[in-house]
């Protein structure tokens, strides 16, 4: 399991990379390793305001439809239509495959720092 | 090989009466420009075509298919014999009501059945599935809160142990879905739905006993909660097979409640059914039912229109050859058959479960209902092999799978539904094969990345199907395509 050291993450197992008021979220490789295959991905539209714990996104694998939930608020500023064409990019490298950015953050929901989110990861696959 | 690729110009079957009333063309713009592209074969030729798929098709008839939340259970022939009969299978849905009594007579008792075993007032049988059904409660949940004015009802509460169809119909039906987490029993968190429900709740949707086999002891809390705050309670009646004839819907709170005809009263499910998802409601509703009920008045069935209904939501009766095969079935039943049958489909659950658990990690380790939830997380990292990989080497030795990697909530999840139609011997044998899998697991793990091999297809490539479906036959020329 992959986990990045210069971003943070979400208890939803999303990641977010902020630069400045703008900030870049996509799913984490544990995600992705649980999902499965990816094989369809719903993306928002540029310009949608999402709140903190909002879905904003859905993907699809071989073993279910799962909902995506931001750990920030803000206006989506762009989405990476790549991924609407090859949604297999995510398993590939769940860190290049960057499903939105949001222009400017209003809200901060929990967020974890790389070394929390490898103890939550920890503790859930211990619980099961 | 499809049918369409044995098609041969000239060759035809005799299986269309000559017609009897003139032709009439439509007007030149309504005509198609190039024949209709329909493969020719003779009968011969058809049947042979028909018998190949199905050997090569695996279906109730063959053996046990376990799959969880589906109730595959046995479908009695006499079911086909009474569909069958030339009263109910050659008529017109535009006959009138006089020439139908008997069909009516039909519709007008399984609905008095139905609301006898789930404790509602009323059914339609338009729905024409679960789903379908789901749809259907939730508009006439919509049509009821927007006669009294109370527009800002706009969220519905659904389990995270629910069926997926459950947030989609509500989503539909142009309501927001919010998800209360389950309990560490497998239950609704009580606390959390206290937390969840406002003025703004429409309602909730909840199967009992749920995706999980478990019968929800707080339902009557559940259901006074929503109440209390001026919400409605839908029943998903995928999971009736568990309690029909012991305990009622309509007894624990619920106000507008499905049943799937396919599975717990034994009409034909899967490949192509088709479905019936009769909706039934407590009074307060049945203005709302959508198209047409029968009712009996002096010894005569009239079709009756709901006052405020919410209009058709299939065409004319819904699937009524269906609708016959399942009073055939509950008439055979009768009031202790129906009993047995609900009292028999959970002691198999738990007789599996019983002699599996020993390897197999039980979701909830504690009596079932009618099916069972199995987590091979443990088995999966001993081994590498996976609840999909088991599911395919027990194709290949001979049985269906059960569903797979449902409810969410449970990881790496297989889900077992025997039913009461299934022997003993029958679940004995699917222990053993279950039992033996798990050993080859741990001495020969790596056999099954292949599994399974003895299938006229080895394993289908899932991914590249889902990304890159194809869904339509195309012709060898170009003819076809207008």
């Amino acid at each position: 399991m992959k986990i990045l050291n210069d971003l943070f993450y979400s208890k939803f197992h999303e990641w977010i990379k902020f630069d400045g008021e703008s900030a870049v979220v996509g799913l984490t490789d544990y995600a992705q390793s649980a999902l499965g295959d990816i094989v369809f991905v719903n993306l928002p539209e540029i310009g949608d305001e999402v709140g903190v714990d909002g879905s904003f996104a859905d993907v699809e694998s071989v073993k279910a439809v799962s909902d995506i939930y931001t750990p920030v608020g803000g206006r989506v500023s762009a989405i990476n239509e790549e991924l609407l064409d090859a949604p297999e990019k995510i398993n590939q490298d769940a860190y290049d495959a960057w499903l939105v950015k949001f222009d400017k953050i209003t809200e901060k929901g929990e967020l974890l720092s790389a070394e929390e989110y490898k103890a939550f990861v920890e503790s859930i696959q211990e619980e099961a | 090989m499809l049918v369409f690729e044995k098609s041969r110009e000239g060759r035809g079957t005799s299986f269309l009466p000559i017609c009897d009333v003139p032709e009439v063309l439509p007007s030149p713009q309504f005509q198609r420009k190039l024949p209709l592209q329909l493969p020719e074969i003779a009968e011969t030729d058809l049947n042979r075509h028909y018998s190949e798929l199905g050997e090569k098709a695996y279906g109730v008839n063959h053996g046990a298919y376990p799959l969880g939340s589906c109730t595959m259970k046995y479908n009695p022939k006499i079911n086909e014999e009474m569909a069958g009969l030339s009263g109910f299978s050659e008529i017109h849905p535009l006959q009138t009501e006089e020439t139908v009594q008997g069909c009516l007579e039909v519709m007008n008792l399984l609905e008095k059945y139905l609301c006898e075993i789930t404790g509602m007032t009323h059914f339609t049988m338009q729905p024409g599935a679960g789903a379908h059904g789901e749809l259907t409660g939730l508009l006439m949940m919509k049509a009821y809160h927007q006669k009294h004015g109370d527009t800002k009802r706009t969220k519905i509460i659904v389990p995270d142990s629910a069926h997926g169809t459950n947030p989609a119909s509500a989503t539909m039906a142009g309501f927001e879905t919010i998800t209360v987490p389950s309990n560490k029993d497998g239950g609704v968190d009580v606390e959390k739905l206290k937390e969840a429900v406002g003025s703004d709740t429409a309602g909730l949707m909840l199967t009992n006993p749920n995706t999980l086999g478990l019968f929800d002891k707080n339902i009557l809390e559940i259901t006074e909660i929503i109440h209390n705050c001026g919400g409605i309670n839908y029943y998903d009646g995928a999971n009736l097979n568990a309690i029909m004839g012991i305990a009622r819907p309509g007894d624990m709170g619920f106000d507008v409640i499905h049943v799937n005809l396919h599975k717990t009263f034994s009409t034909p499910h899967g490949g192509g059914g088709p479905g019936s998802g009769p909706v039934g409601c407590k009074k307060f509703l049945s203005e709302f039912l959508p198209s047409v009920r029968s009712e009996e008045k002096d010894g005569r069935f009239r079709l009756v229109k709901a006052a405020s209904s919410i209009g058709e939501m299939k065409s004319f009766y819904g699937n009524f050859l269906i609708v016959v095969r399942a009073l055939t079935y509950l008439m055979t039943m009768g009031k202790e058959g129906v009993l047995q049958a609900s009292e028999n489909a959970v002691l198999n659950a738990n007789y599996m479960l019983q002699k599996l658990k020993d390897l197999y990690t039980p979701a909830y380790n504690k009596t079932c209902m009618h099916e069972f939830v199995l987590s091979l997380e443990k088995l999966k990292k001993e081994t590498g092999v996976s609840a999909l990989d088991i599911a395919k080497g027990m194709i290949d030795k001979g049985i269906h799978p059960p569903t797979m990697y449902f409810p969410l909530i449970v990881h790496e999840a297989l889900m077992f539904e025997p039913t009461e139609t299934e022997s003993k011997e029958t679940m004995d044998d699917m222990i053993e094969i279950l039992r033996d899998l798990y050993e080859e697991a741990h001495t020969t793990p790596e056999q099954f990345h292949s599994a399974p091999i003895s299938t006229p297809v080895a394993r289908l490539n899932e991914v590249e199907a889902a990304r890159n479906p194809i869904l339509k036959y195309d012709w060898p020329n170009e003819k076809g395509d207008i």
